[in-house]
């Protein structure tokens, strides 16, 4: 295999199993070349131990834009959080730590817990609308993709009113492949200037959401951020927090109905519903392209040595079914605990909206068991389709009915 | 069992909270942790060694026997 280059992304058929290559790879060849859609070149890294180290190390940057770094498709620039916003929002360091903490005080596990109420009835009347409709319905556009643009809305003080456009701007801003060009830029245009006309509202009329404590805090000078930090967190915390939490929520119902003896042991025993999400989320054999690093410096990873310049591409995914770490790590177990897997990344970037992202798959999962208990998907599991492009993993439609 | 944390490291994620809400809490004004319980008492330690494997920051550390 050492010799050999390998294609990445891994093309796979089946929606829910991992490729094989992966265990191969871990096995034998831990640190892999391989080439991207571009025809760049990068390193490939699918043990546990090594991803995890390379996320948390700094040496390992998020600045794709660098000249000598690989591109990762023919005609994506890392996509809008890699490069605008990255060059607005501080990478690392100092700036990076204090945006965190000021943007992390609205993601702790205290606030998360008084949102949950508001999580749930949102979570009840999408799935009141479901039912209204009928069966078979696709759980990913009526549930799924809906939740967390409204919870994010809520968070950023957005009215009800405006959230539809709210989904549509995200939807474009993230699938590369779907719209073209000119509607891409024109979304994020439009996104940009909602954006201002809403801060400049919030200056004027401050309400209890996260943009007016943003503003609150004051500018640089007072230890609080730019204004257009500001407005950039607000796009930012959208982008990031759409579409991966929307693509999880689908593909953790169909994991979870694909054997449905695991959606009865949770009608049985709803006190699984925390450590069942996070087995989701490490088993996901599906969760995307990874996570890409440019090398500052020359180092060495599981003996390998890489030299200064080269782009290294995590997979979270490959490293979550590690055996060295997870017993029967190919097993979907609904008990597993501790389960330290690394779905949010590691380190000092590690997903910020973590504590929000886990209680909005629980709620989901607590709203479907009493709701719907008796959910299954609609087409056989073979059936089951992935969505194309490079972002974020995801099934096109979960088909259920119940 | 002896439990330090490493407000330097922590990235706020709120993982420890919600395992061991009785021995981690988090500051209101940025999210960093805030060690409530140093020497937790044995009805503790399975979720304190729960959430020490998972913090992504590997802020929590811990010491001393069982
Ligand atoms: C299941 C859902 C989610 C998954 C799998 C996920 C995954 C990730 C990963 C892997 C990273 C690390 C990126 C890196 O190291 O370069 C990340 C970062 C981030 N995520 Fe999430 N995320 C999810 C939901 C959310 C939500 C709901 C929000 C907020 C509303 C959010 C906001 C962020 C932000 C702001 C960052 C950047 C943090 C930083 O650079 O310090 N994410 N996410
Ligand atoms: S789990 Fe770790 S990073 Fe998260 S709040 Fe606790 S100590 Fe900080």
């Amino acid at each position: 295999m050492s010799e050999q280059v390998l294609h990445y992304p891994i093309p796979n058929e089946a929606a829910l199993e991992p490729p094989a290559e992966w265990a191969e790879l871990r096995g034998g060849c831990p640190v892999a070349r391989v080439t991207l859609p571009s025809g760049d070149q990068a390193t490939l890294l699918t043990r546990y131990e090594d991803v995890k180290k390379v996320l948390a190390d700094p040496r390992f940057t998020r600045l794709l834009n660098a000249p000598d770094a690989a591109r990762l498709s023919a005609t994506d620039d890392g996509g809008l959080f890699n490069s605008e916003m990255a060059a607005i929002i501080p990478d690392g360091g100092e700036g990076h730590q204090h945006w965190r903490r000021l943007v992390g005080k609205w993601f702790t596990a205290k606030r998360m817990t008084a949102m949950r109420p508001r999580m749930a009835r949102i979570a009840d009347t999408l799935v009141d609308e479901l039912v209204e409709r009928g069966a078979p319905a696709d759980l990913k556009a009526g549930l799924g993709f809906p939740l967390p643009v409204y919870v994010i809305c809520d968070m950023l003080g957005v009215p009800a009113a405006d959230r539809d456009r709210f989904s549509y701007w995200s939807d474009t801003l993230l699938n590369l492949t779907r719209y073209g060009k000119e509607e891409i830029e024109a979304a994020q245009a439009e996104f940009f200037q909602y954006m201002s006309g809403h801060l400049a509202a919030k200056r004027a009329e401050p309400g209890d959401d996260l943009l007016s404590e943003l503003i609150a805090a004051g500018g640089p000078e007072d230890g609080g951020l730019e204004d257009l930090q500001i407005l950039v967190t607000g796009m930012a915390l959208l982008v990031a927090g759409h579409e991966t939490t929307a693509n999880m929520i689908g593909k953790m119902v169909a994991m979870l109905l694909s054997d449905r003896s695991r959606w009865e042991a949770l009608l049985a025993d709803p006190s699984l519903i925390r450590t069942t999400v996070e087995e989701s989320l490490r088993f996901d054999a599906d969760s995307g392209f990874g996570l890409p690093r440019y090398l500052r410096e020359e180092t060495e990873v599981s003996g390998t040595y890489l030299p200064k310049g080269t782009t290294v591409v995590c997979s979270m995914a490959a490293a979550n079914r590690d055996e060295s770490v997870f017993a029967d790590a190919d097993r979907m177990d609904l008990t597993r605990s501790p389960n330290p897997h690394l779905a949010f990344g590691s380190g000092a970037h590690s997903c910020l909206g973590q504590a929000l992202a886990r209680t909005e798959l629980q709620v989901v999962l607590e709203v479907l068991l009493r709701r719907l208990p008796t959910l299954e998907l609609a087409v056989p599991v073979e059936e089951l389709e992935r969505v194309e492009g490079l972002a974020v993993g995801g099934l096109r439609t979960v088909p259920v009915r119940w | 069992m002896k439990v330090t944390v490493d407000e330097e490291k922590c990235c706020g994620a709120g993982q420890c909270v919600l395992i061991a809400p009785e021995v981690f809490d988090q500051r209101d004004d940025d999210g960093i942790v805030i060690l409530l319980e140093a020497e937790p008492g044995e009805e503790q330690h399975a979720a304190v060694r729960e959430a020490a494997a998972v913090c992504p920051a590997a802020a929590i550390e811990l010491t001393g026997r069982d």
